[in-house]
């Protein structure tokens, strides 16, 4: 069957299951627009190429799938680089297509002509030009292949307009994909696997750091009976949250530069560190040197290159992370652990009842009470995708996911701008989710154009804008490190309300405490997109904190008092 | 001084990727050789980086991630035959000419060409000894010198060949959710 390139991209996005695609036409893509017009694919025009990738992000984190994303040549390309990197950091299968001026200028500066395979390569797993309509079918099937194998991450395919416009031949059984041979290796052999064996049944203060690759590897199941089997306490990296219940006894919840203190000092104190699919990022970590001195470490990882990367482990287990759990699981021995849990009890102490939750109304709203109260309403339940910054930290720390892939955030990168965008992504993912918002009002800024894809794609979500007429993180930082000296961190913003209401989306605003649940549930009863401006304290911070390169042992803790700490009169 | 082979898709754009990953994990190459192999399609590479053996290990894991790359292993510690080839053109007249074919022969080189003022030397071996030569070639005046870098191959039995074919896992290939 005779087809032209672009007929062919379409034809093989379809067959591979694909059926929304996240992207914005231009000059070098046309053909493919034509072609897209003419499939059953769903295109959803984003209102910036960003919006796109992050879309497709979303959708691959809240799917388990991948996301695919499109733009044309030039600054179509060039928009998509943030997205990209943010998927890479995060080891989220993105596939990115984007058009390129025909073969023959390839080179010669042509109009929207960019050398995006250049820029991309270390930002991408993977990246490749095709100039011949023959070779779509195939590559495209090995982007596939490569952005869901081993350690997921975006793939980006760049295709001439010549070959787009082409035809050739369209063979699906014949373009099977051609992956060059790779050399298969003995991740471990069986003495570093009994070595973990006896380290795991040996250990008095065992505690497991459990990451994304949990979630990615698909190993909830496995990772649970692996958890029950030795009675370990979890603590989670961010990426991490929703792979073991929040409401499980075991669960301690985030460790790290926001994570609770108690956390951090169960850490520090361990005999035994478990690493599962995570990657000892210095958000986790603090200072290196002071790292979890007393614990024999064993790291279950799937990427070879993130074995003593940044911690020296004594035993690597590499492999994919359900695959090397349901190998554990039957060596591992029962132990109750009672005196070490017990002590990391002791450690939490009061810290439940002197967090911010816990607090009479005041009269001041804070964002910990929007976040808790939205998941009180939700019951837990909804897909929240968060921006970066403070209430990011305040999701993580009052949103208790109970479910894997609930919670979906740039953490690798930190991109501001990502939450509104990835929500869509989301819920065209999993269009049955309830899906949340949680951004501040510096990073909703970045993408809110967005607002107008949500329109025009007819979705539901609900927004919550924790605004705090700061770039808040940074603000923090400011009153920490710098002598409250806030340059560059007020910031004025729209009426949030208003804007929605011109874009044709209904809009609240909050400013008591009181109003916070009958907005939620009111938002909640709607099955239309509702934006609410939620105008909280504007100084409040974080806390406790891990300050950046100190240790893990020292934390910022939170005021005694935080009401009276960090309140001030409206 | 760390001592890599990798196995490479031999087409454009693959030597690029591999010296932009080192580059984006700091780590300096000393020399960096790509040749074909008995397989067109395949190439091998000897990279001798500035690095230590845990920057060595991140490099050939990073390495094997790349999807052109079939093979990365650091040989290092491993029974090692090394070759790098020079050219040097140094200054001869007819007086210290007969010197330095002395040394020539001393260092097993040999000359490839002869001009009235000059002449041009070839020699082979490991980089110490072509850092030797040098050493004693400098005060007759080394004109011009061009080095292919280091080569190496493992000794004897230890072989380190390209992986052969494998067929694809299908299952991987698809959009579809996988939500558990």
């Amino acid at each position: 069957m005779k087809l032209t390139g672009a007929e062919i991209l379409c034809e093989s996005l379809t067959r591979l299951g694909v059926r929304e695609i996240f992207g914005y036409p231009g000059g070098a893509i046309l053909p493919v627009y034509d072609a897209l017009g003419k499939s059953k694919l769903h295109h959803v025009l984003v209102r910036h190429e960003q919006g796109a990738t992050h879309m497709a992000d979303g959708y691959a984190r809240a799917s388990g799938g991948i996301g695919v994303a499109m733009a044309t040549s030039g600054p179509g390309a060039t928009n998509m680089v943030t997205g990209i990197a943010t998927a890479m950091m995060d080891s989220s299968p993105v596939v990115c297509i984007t058009g390129q001026v025909s073969s023959k200028v390839l080179g010669s500066d042509a109009f929207q002509e960019i050398d995006i395979t250049g820029i991309t390569m270390p930002i991408t797993k993977h990246n490749v030009v095709i100039t011949k309509a023959e070779d779509i079918a195939r590559t495209i099937r090995e982007a596939f292949l490569i952005a869901n194998g081993g350690r997921p991450g975006p793939v980006l395919v760049d295709i001439t307009k010549d070959a787009q416009q082409a035809s050739a031949d369209f063979n699906w059984e014949a373009s099977e994909p051609k992956l060059p041979p790779k050399r298969l290796r003995n991740n471990h052999d069986q003495a570093e696997f009994d070595r973990a064996v006896e380290m795991l049944n040996t250990a008095k203060r065992p505690i497991i750091l459990a990451g994304h690759g949990i979630m990615v590897s698909g190993a909830m199941r496995a990772f649970e009976q692996f958890v029950r089997a030795g009675n370990y306490p979890v603590a989670m990296t961010l990426l991490g949250i929703g792979c073991f219940p929040a409401n499980d006894p075991l669960n301690l919840g985030m460790m790290g530069m926001h994570g609770e203190a108690w956390v951090n000092n169960a850490i520090q104190e361990a005999d035994l560190l478990i690493a599962v699919g995570m990657r000892f990022d210095d958000r986790v970590t603090g200072d290196l040197r002071t790292y979890a001195k007393s614990a024999r470490k064993i790291h279950i990882e799937i990427d070879r290159a993130e074995i003593n990367k940044n911690v020296r482990v004594d035993v690597a287990l590499i492999g994919d992370a359900r695959e090397v759990l349901e190998k554990l699981t039957p060596h591992t021995e029962t132990r109750d652990h009672g005196a070490w849990i017990n002590h990391i009890a002791e450690l939490k102490g009061d810290s439940a009842v002197r967090d911010i939750q816990s607090l009479p109304d005041n009269g001041h709203l804070y964002a910990a009470h929007v976040i808790n109260d939205i998941w009180k309403e939700t019951g837990g339940e909804a897909i929240v995708v968060t921006d970066v910054g403070q209430h990011q930290m305040w999701e993580a720390q009052y949103y208790h996911h109970n479910r894997p892939r609930t919670l979906i955030t740039s953490g690798g990168l930190g991109t501001m701008g990502f939450a509104l965008p990835a929500a869509i992504g989301a819920k065209f993912a999993r269009p049955g989710s309830e899906v949340w918002v949680v951004v501040g009002d510096g990073g909703f800024q970045m993408t809110m154009s967005e607002l107008a894809t949500i329109v025009q794609e007819k979705i539901n979500v609900k927004i919550a804008i924790i605004n705090n007429g700061y770039l808040g993180m940074v603000r923090q930082w400011q009153e920490f490190f710098y002598d409250k000296r806030y340059v560059a961190t007020p910031l004025v913003a729209p009426d949030f309300a208003a804007l929605a209401n011109a874009f044709g989306i209904r809009g609240e605003r909050v400013t008591k405490r009181a109003e916070v649940v009958p907005i939620i549930q009111s938002a909640r009863e709607s099955d239309e997109t509702v934006l609410i401006d939620f105008r909280v304290e504007q100084e409040d911070s974080v806390y406790p904190m891990v300050a950046a390169g100190a240790s893990l042992s020292d934390m910022i803790r939170r005021p005694n008092n935080p009401l009276v700490e960090t309140a001030t009169e409206p | 001084m760390q001592t890599l082979v990798a196995y490479v898709e031999n087409k454009p754009g693959v030597l690029n990727r591999v010296s932009s990953l080192a580059r984006r994990l700091a780590i300096n190459i000393d020399s960096l050789t790509v040749g074909p192999t008995e397989n067109e399609e395949i190439a091998r590479m000897t990279i001798v980086a500035h690095t230590d053996e845990r920057g060595a290990h991140r490099l050939e894991a990073s390495l094997e991630k790349l999807v052109d790359v079939l093979l990365a292993e650091n040989i290092s510690t491993r029974a090692l035959l090394e070759r790098d080839l020079a050219l040097i053109k140094v200054s001869a007249d007819q007086q210290n000419r007969p010197h330095l074919m002395e040394l020539i022969k001393v260092f097993r080189a040999r000359v490839v060409d002869v001009a009235p003022e000059s002449l041009i030397i070839e020699v082979s071996g490991t980089v110490d000894k072509i850092d030797g030569l040098l050493e004693v070639l400098r005060p007759f005046g080394v004109l011009e010198m061009a080095r292919t870098g280091r080569i190496s191959m493992t000794r004897g039995g230890d072989l380190l060949q390209p992986p052969a074919a494998e067929p694809v896992n299908s299952e991987l290939e698809s959009a579809s959710s996988n939500v558990t």
